[in-house]
Formats: structure tokens, C-alpha cells, sequence
């Protein structure tokens, strides 16, 4: 490896190109690189300077060859806990023939990386993946050209391995000799070749995550874990409920407090800041015992939130419409309607959210846990009233997210309150009630399903209505979008948008009826909203594959049967094909106290294909029943690592059967009761069933997102599990064995 | 009021000044800088904040630091021993046991105090000694695989 590093000239020469490169363009302001931004503990990669990205079409915004012998990936997408750094390197380090252990990856940092929007939708492999993969090829190119033409020899007839191109004289000579300490002066032109999946060494290996490793020995990783110089630590007082106005507080006794800095009022913005952080807790207990509210009650209560949605006024979207299809319907010698409900779900990250903040002067630095750290800079920006450029966010892995949960508004917050702190490291680390009661939920939805078979059972017709709140209220570049900023004074506006966006996501069946048709209402509802894993598609699919098993039951057809009868594309009827024979569903044992449920649903139906087979079993006398058991198939194209696909797969499905089962956002009139685990109940290790989880490999094809495909299936797989168990049908999640008949079943 | 406080802390006795009411999860965090411990709660519900107290797991999140006196603390920094990874450890490696991570602390700190009690566990042992910890990536069943793997290299 030492032959690939640089000597101490060349060294000197890529500092100063790079750095040569930085000052030309001048988009970070220089004194970004000087202040105590970089004094963490947790060092940032050292081996390539930092400089903003400049354009997504060069080389440089992507791939990097450092002064080490190292590569370097840029990415804008963050590793939420979904193994997103691995799989990028695999395939950088396979274009350009690197072993993966000599490359590093930067992700989300608006003074480095691309700006890739939102980690979001299961896309950075297709995302960020592709991006690479040209990147990686393109410099590949360019570098084979280099020696091409130092050698005189046609790039044809050159090879490489492992990082040094080697001619047929026997010349050789590595990427980093090559480059003699310059940067890759290329654009992407989409025309570098690409190698064949045939030849791959590194992608479709279940290759290790490096974090692992350092997060078994309790290194620090997390944006929680950041220490710097004079750090200081701040907590946060929301109000008790999301109309509630702050009517008067008496601070004296708090400023009072040991270790107590600054107490912050404004509005109904309450935080404190101390020196230590037990400091900070104690000071919020204070301040909430002293705090008097105004209380503005809930006016929609969870008793009436089904009625309330499903009579949301105004006409709704027409998203796919088929004349006649209501008459169709009725006139079919096999029609059936039925009413589907999906309460509040939270995200229920393990960590609170957390942010670290800094102000020096008129810069601001934010060590950030978001999904999108371009937005939520840009969203900085118009709180404050700041140019972008003087705002660097940086991503620091969090919590697992599942979407958009505190992590943006914890960053405003840690802003605001470092803001009251200049030139002081604000850490600002949200308590377990206030992730439950303010992060934005995965909205409550409902469903009207109708739909029609001939008298053999072929579909005709298949009639949905949706309602559903926004999926979407993420930080968009207006400050109101941070739950704080509405708290000031004055309070900042927010305008709900994102409605639509991923409501009927998943909406219409992608099987064979000659009709379909689906209409939206967009619901206004009374608590906050946003995205959480696979957005509509986790209810539409618990909608519909639960009434497709009512259609097939009520037609007296078999599930397996009916879908792969019913579903044209290859690749779908492959993964129910598999899940069959792994799960040997023809010869499925029924002893009288289990039952089996199967599902399938493409994601997006664009994306990933899902099967999978849950299975049950009842406790009669307890009026219980236990998920012994879920095997899910997966198709999601090329595997980039099989691993990282299986235990994002796995993880999905366990999460799936969580919210299915036991998960509900409760709420009175004075606000969310669901304040804590007691409260808001999740799987613990024992209701956690066997996972079984095969993949269908296909290198030929690109690469699809997966991370949210099992979501919707598992939902829908467990509900048809419990009617094959039980004879009841739940339409209204969670699947709680109290909503089952149990009279009906002896 | 601070008091010196004597904490036995992965084999080194430490005297610290600090309020014995502060618990003693900000006390490995912020003053020793032991970060493996983590806050997810703060009511001793999900395991986050686990520590070894002897050989028990046991949550840090509320219970005072004064009360750890005279007792052997032992921290997810504290497993390797000689530069050599606990076969726990090495196990939530070897089976890639991990999505977010933010629980691990506690699924580790479980798992050598179950493996101390029982050496042999089966599943549903498994499922019963780590029950306290939460995680909300769904990466249990992975949890169950290195924890039966950490035991058959501890009993090979």
C-alpha cells in the first residue's frame, strides 16, 4: 500500500492544487476551514482538503484520489443506519478497481458534497449509486487515457489492478503517481464505459460496515456523541400541546440554578443552556413545573378521526379515472366493498433528536442528523435571514429515522438557541416527550375499496378512495417548516404543501383488472404529519392485499394462485414463484391454530419487488395469537450487497409488523398521550417472530431502492394470516387481538 | 451540592466531584467521556443506558452516580481486554448485527450479562435476556444470531 502514497513533493503540490482549486472558487467562505468548526472528537476524514462541491457534472464532486493512496466517495446522501456507505463504496471501488478497503466516504456535508436533496424514497442507491458508478467510470476513463498517452499505447491495450495501470511492455504506473497530486479534471459524460456485472469483484459482496466495528466498542459516532472545546448543552421546554401559547413564566429561580447560562424566552419558545447536561435537564424540569400555558384543546379527537377524515370536505383529486366503473362494479356477479383504517404512526427513533450548533461571527455551523442537509441549510438561511453560504450543515449520522422525524427541527432549535451563545458549541438534545409529542407522524389514513369479478373469478374492476394527510412537510427552504420557528414572536408561518405526494402511493393494483380508478382526498387532520417509511404505500398495501385476500376468499380462489394468474410481470410472479417453494405453501400444515397470510406489492409500483408469507398462531383460551414466523422474497435488480439487502429487508419487515400490530399515536384533547415507551408501545425482543429473507440476484438490470418494499406486504400478510387463523377480517389497524372474533372461532 | 464520589469504572477507581443525585449515565458521558452508553429515554424503559453494575445490566439513566459506590462498573469501552474484542462484540461484527446502532450499547451489555448467567441460552432466553432493551431498526433477529454465535465460540 505505501507505494500508492504520495512523496513529500507531491504531497506538498496536491495540498496546494486542491487547495489552489478552493480559493479559485471561493463558494465556502475560507474562514469556514479556520474555526473551531473543526476541533470534534470525532475527526472529520483528513485525507482530502475540504472544499465545497462545484458542479455534479465533474468527476471531482464524486470521486477523489487522495494524497494516501486512498479514494474518496462524496455523497449527499446520508447513512441513516441502512448501510448506504458501503454499498456507495462498492461501487466506486469496483468501476475503478480499488479495493474497497482504501476507500473512504464523506456523506451529506454542504462544504463537500454533491447536493443531493433528501435521503429519502429508497433512492440513494439509484440516486447516488448511479451518479457514482459514472463518476467512478469516467475517471477510470480519464486515467486510462493519462497513461495511454505517457506511454503512447491505445487504452484498449492497457490493464489495471488494483488501483496501478499497467501496459503490455510491463510499464506500470498507479492512479496516484499518475495524477502527481492533481485533482481529476473530467466532466461525466454518461459515454465512459461501464463494466459488465459479469466481471464484478466487489459489488454483489456481502462486504462488512466499517461503523460496526467502531460502534461495538462505543466509539463515538453519533451527533449525540460530538464533543468540542466549551461545548455547552441546552434543552428545550415545548409547549404542552401544538396550539398551546406560553402566558407567563417567572425565570428568576432558574437563572438562579447551578451551572445555569441563559435562559431563552420568546414566545412560546422556552430552552435553556447550562455547562453540564444534567444541568440542563434539572433546569427544564424547572422550567416546566413553572411554566403557565394558555391551553388551546384538539378539536378532531381519535374517537371520531375515522368519521372526521373519511368526510374531509371539497372534491378530491381524480388520480386515475375510468368512466362507468361504479356500475361495472355493481352489476359484476362477484362485487364486494369494504372500509380500511391506519391510525398515527411515529417514527419512535431510539435517540431523541440532537444537534450540535456554532456562531462565529455571521457563520453558522450545524453538525445536523437531517436526511437533506442542502435543505435544512437553505431553510437556516430564511430563518435567519442569512446568505447560504454562510451557513455549513453538517451530517452527522443520528438515530435510525425512518424519515423525517425531529432531526431538521432539533437543528433549527440548536440554531436559535447558539444564536444566544456566540462563539459557543451549543449541543442541543431533545427528552423522550418531546420526540413523541412534536416529531411529525406518518399521517392516518382510510380506504373505500370496491371491486368486481366475473363469475369465474377473472377481475373486471377495482374502484379506490383515499384519504390521507401530507406525506410531506419537510424543511423546504421556509423557516416555518421547523416547529420552533412557529413558536417565536413573531411566529413564522407555516404553510402546509406535500399533500398528494405519496398519498396513493402504491394506490392502484398492479393486477389485472380491465378497470381502475382511484380518487384522493386530502385531509387536513390535527396532528403533525410527514414522511415516514414508504409514505402511502405502507397503508395502501395493507388496503388492498387485504381486500384482494377478501376478493379471492369470497371467489373461493387460493392466494398464491390468484396472483400469479393475475399479475403479468415476470419478475412479480418470480418472487411469489420463490416464496411458494421456500415456504412450501402448497403443502402449508394448517393444525387448526395457525394460520398463513401472503402479500406482494411492487414498490411504487416501480421499484422493488416484495412477497412474503406470514404465519400466525392462536391461543384460544388467552384470546391471543403470536407471529411466529414472516419469509419475505425480494427483487430489487442488482445487489450491490446481499447483506446490506437482507438486513435492510429484515428490518423493515420486523418495523412492518410492529406498526401492524401493536402501534397507535394516542391523543386527548390536551395534546398526544403517547409520551414514551409504556405509552407508545413497540416490539421488544420477544414479540419479534422468525425472519426468513431471499433474494433474487439480477445483475442485468440496475439497481432499485428496498429499503421500504416490505412495509406495505408484511402489513397486509399478518392481517391474512389472522383471517386465516381466526375468520376475522381487521380492517382498522393496529391488529390487536381484541378486535378479533374469538366466539366466532369454536 | 458536589461531593467526591469514588467510582470503579472498567477496572480504574476514579474520584470525581459531582452532585451524587446526577445519574450516572451524563457522569460516563460527559465526564469521562465514555460515550457507548447512550440516552434514549430517560425512565428506564428502552436500554439505551445500560451498564454492567458487577455482573448485572443495569440502566444508568435515572439512578443516582452516588449510589455506584463500591461497585464494579463495567461500559461497552470496557469489553476488550488486551486489544482483544469481547467474543460479544466480535459476534455483532461477524453477524453484522446492526442497522442505526444507537441500541447496540445496550443489546451488548444484555447479552454478556445473559451469557455470564446462561452460558447455553436458546432462543427464547435470548429474546428474554435482551427484552429490556428496545430497538427500532427491527435488526432483533440479527441480535439473536450473534448472540448464539458469542456463545458457541465462548463455549468452543
Amino acid at each position: 500500500m505505501k507505494d500508492l502514497q504520495l512523496d513529500q513533493t507531491s504531497r506538498r503540490s496536491f495540498l496546494k492544487t486542491t487547495g489552489h482549486l478552493m480559493i479559485g472558487f471561493n463558494i465556502l467562505p475560507l474562514s469556514f476551514c479556520q474555526t473551531k468548526a473543526g476541533q470534534t472528537n470525532i475527526s472529520p476524514y483528513p485525507g482530502i482538503p475540504v472544499r465545497p462541491t462545484i458542479d455534479n457534472k465533474l468527476v471531482d464532486s464524486w470521486i477523489r484520489l487522495d494524497a494516501d493512496g486512498y479514494l474518496t466517495v462524496l455523497s449527499g446522501k446520508q447513512e441513516l443506519g441502512q448501510g448506504i456507505k458501503i454499498a456507495l463504496i462498492q461501487i466506486a471501488a469496483e468501476e475503478l478497481d480499488i479495493e474497497p478497503g482504501r476507500c473512504h466516504i464523506v456523506n451529506s456535508d454542504t462544504g463537500q458534497t454533491p447536493n443531493e436533496g433528501f435521503t429519502a424514497g429508497s433512492n440513494s442507491v439509484e440516486g447516488s449509486g448511479s451518479a457514482i458508478r459514472l463518476a467512478a467510470a469516467e475517471a477510470r476513463l480519464h486515467l486510462l487515457k493519462m497513461a495511454g498517452q505517457k506511454w503512447n499505447v491505445a487504452t484498449d491495450n492497457l490493464m489495471i489492478k488494483n488501483g496501478v495501470i499497467k501496459s503490455p511492455s510491463g510499464e506500470e504506473i498507479s492512479y496516484w503517481k499518475l495524477l502527481e497530486g492533481k485533482f481529476i479534471e473530467a466532466q461525466i459524460s454518461g459515454e465512459a464505459p461501464l463494466k459488465s456485472p459479469k466481471g464484478y469483484k466487489y459489488v454483489g459482496q456481502p462486504l462488512e460496515r466499517e461503523d460496526i466495528r467502531k460502534m461495538v466498542i462505543g466509539e463515538s459516532h453519533f451527533v449525540h456523541d460530538l464533543k468540542m472545546p466549551g461545548m455547552v448543552h441546552a434543552r428545550i421546554l415545548h409547549p404542552p400541546s401544538y396550539n398551546d401559547k406560553l402566558k407567563s413564566i417567572d425565570l428568576s429561580e432558574l437563572e438562579a440554578m447551578p451551572g445555569v447560562l441563559k435562559v431563552i424566552k420568546n414566545g412560546s419558545f422556552l430552552a435553556v443552556v447550562a455547562e453540564r447536561e444534567y444541568q440542563a435537564v434539572k433546569a427544564r424540569n424547572l422550567l416546566k413545573s413553572l411554566a403557565v400555558w394558555d391551553k388551546i384543546p384538539h378539536d378532531i379527537l381519535q374517537e371520531t378521526l375515522f368519521e372526521s377524515i373519511t368526510n374531509t370536505p371539497g372534491a378530491p383529486e381524480k388520480v386515475k379515472i375510468s368512466e362507468g366503473i361504479e356500475e361495472t362494479i355493481s352489476n359484476a356477479s362477484i362485487n364486494h366493498r369494504a372500509e380500511y383504517f391506519k391510525p398515527y404512526h411515529m417514527h419512535a427513533s431510539m435517540g431523541p433528536s440532537c444537534a450540535v450548533a456554532l456562531w462565529e461571527e455571521n457563520l453558522l455551523t450545524v453538525w445536523t442528523a437531517t436526511q437533506g442537509v442542502y435543505p435544512v441549510r437553505d431553510t437556516l438561511a430564511d430563518l435567519f435571514s442569512l446568505d447560504k453560504e454562510k451557513i455549513r450543515c453538517i451530517g452527522s449520522p443520528g438515530a435510525g429515522c425512518y424519515g423525517h422525524n425531529g432531526a431538521d427541527d432539533v437543528s433549527g432549535e440548536a440554531a436559535l438557541i447558539a444564536k444566544e451563545m456566540k462563539g459557543k458549541h451549543v449541543r442541543l438534545q431533545w427528552m423522550r416527550e418531546d420526540e413523541n409529542k412534536w416529531e411529525p407522524y406518518g399521517t392516518a389514513m382510510a380506504f373505500r375499496l370496491s371491486a368486481g369479478l366475473d363469475p369465474e373469478g377473472k377481475p373486471l374492476a377495482w374502484d379506490s378512495i383515499v384519504w390521507s394527510d401530507s406525506h410531506s412537510t419537510r424543511p423546504n427552504g421556509k423557516a416555518g417548516s421547523f416547529i420552533s420557528a412557529r413558536h417565536l414572536d413573531p411566529p413564522v408561518e407555516f404553510r402546509k404543501g406535500g399533500f398528494s405526494g405519496g398519498s396513493h402511493r402504491n394506490g392502484i393494483p398492479e393486477y389485472s383488472f380491465a378497470a381502475k380508478q382511484l380518487h384522493l382526498f386530502n385531509y387536513d387532520g390535527p396532528l403533525r404529519t410527514s414522511s415516514l417509511r414508504g409514505l402511502g404505500a405502507y397503508a395502501n398495501t395493507f388496503a388492498m392485499e387485504s381486500f384482494l385476500d377478501e376478493l379471492i376468499h369470497i371467489s373461493g380462489n387460493d392466494p398464491l394462485d390468484f396472483r400469479l394468474k393475475n399479475l403479468e410481470d415476470p419478475r412479480a410472479k418470480a418472487v411469489l414463484e420463490k416464496l411458494a417453494t421456500k415456504t412450501n405453501w402448497k403443502s402449508r400444515s394448517n393444525s387448526g391454530n395457525n394460520g398463513f397470510g401472503i402479500a406482494y406489492a411492487r414498490y411504487k409500483n416501480a421499484t422493488s419487488y416484495f412477497a412474503v408469507l406470514a404465519e400466525v398462531e392462536i391461543d384460544i383460551g388467552a384470546k391471543n395469537y403470536k407471529l411466529k414466523k414472516l419469509t419475505g422474497v425480494i427483487d430489487s435488480g442488482l445487489t450491490i450487497n446481499p447483506d446490506g439487502l437482507k438486513n435492510q429487508t429484515e428490518g423493515g419487515m420486523i418495523q412492518s409488523a410492529s406498526w401492524t400490530m401493536m402501534e397507535e399515536v394516542n391523543y386527548d384533547q390536551n395534546g398526544i398521550t403517547s409520551v414514551d415507551w409504556s405509552t407508545y408501545p413497540i416490539f421488544r425482543m420477544i414479540d419479534v417472530p422468525e425472519v426468513e429473507v431471499h433474494i433474487i440476484n439480477r445483475p442485468e438490470t440496475k439497481p432499485m431502492g428496498a429499503g421500504e418494499a416490505a412495509m406495505g406486504p408484511v402489513a397486509a400478510a399478518i392481517a391474512n394470516a389472522v383471517f386465516d387463523a381466526t375468520g376475522s377480517r381487521i380492517r382498522n389497524l393496529p391488529l390487536k387481538p381484541e378486535k378479533i372474533d374469538w366466539e366466532a372461532i369454536s | 451540592m458536589p461531593q467526591e464520589i469514588k467510582l470503579n469504572i472498567n477496572g480504574h477507581l476514579k474520584t470525581i466531584s459531582a452532585d451524587p443525585e446526577e445519574p450516572l449515565l451524563y457522569i460516563l458521558r460527559d465526564e469521562f467521556d465514555l460515550k457507548g452508553a447512550k440516552f434514549g429515554c430517560g425512565v428506564q424503559q428502552c436500554g439505551a443506558c445500560m451498564v454492567l453494575v458487577d455482573s448485572l445490566a443495569e440502566p444508568t439513566c435515572l439512578r443516582p452516580c452516588g449510589s455506584f459506590e463500591n461497585t464494579q462498573i463495567t461500559t461497552l469501552e470496557g469489553l476488550a481486554k488486551n486489544g482483544k474484542l469481547h467474543p460479544v462484540q466480535q459476534a455483532f461484527i461477524d453477524t453484522q448485527a446492526a442497522q442505526c446502532g444507537y441500541c447496540l450499547n445496550g443489546m451488548l451489555i444484555s447479552a454478556v450479562a445473559l451469557l455470564k448467567t446462561n452460558p447455553r441460552p436458546t432462543d427464547d432466553d435470548i429474546r428474554e435476556g435482551l427484552n429490556q432493551v428496545i430497538c427500532r431498526c427491527g435488526t432483533h433477529s440479527r441480535f439473536i444470531k450473534a448472540v448464539k454465535l458469542a456463545s458457541e465460540k465462548l463455549n468452543a
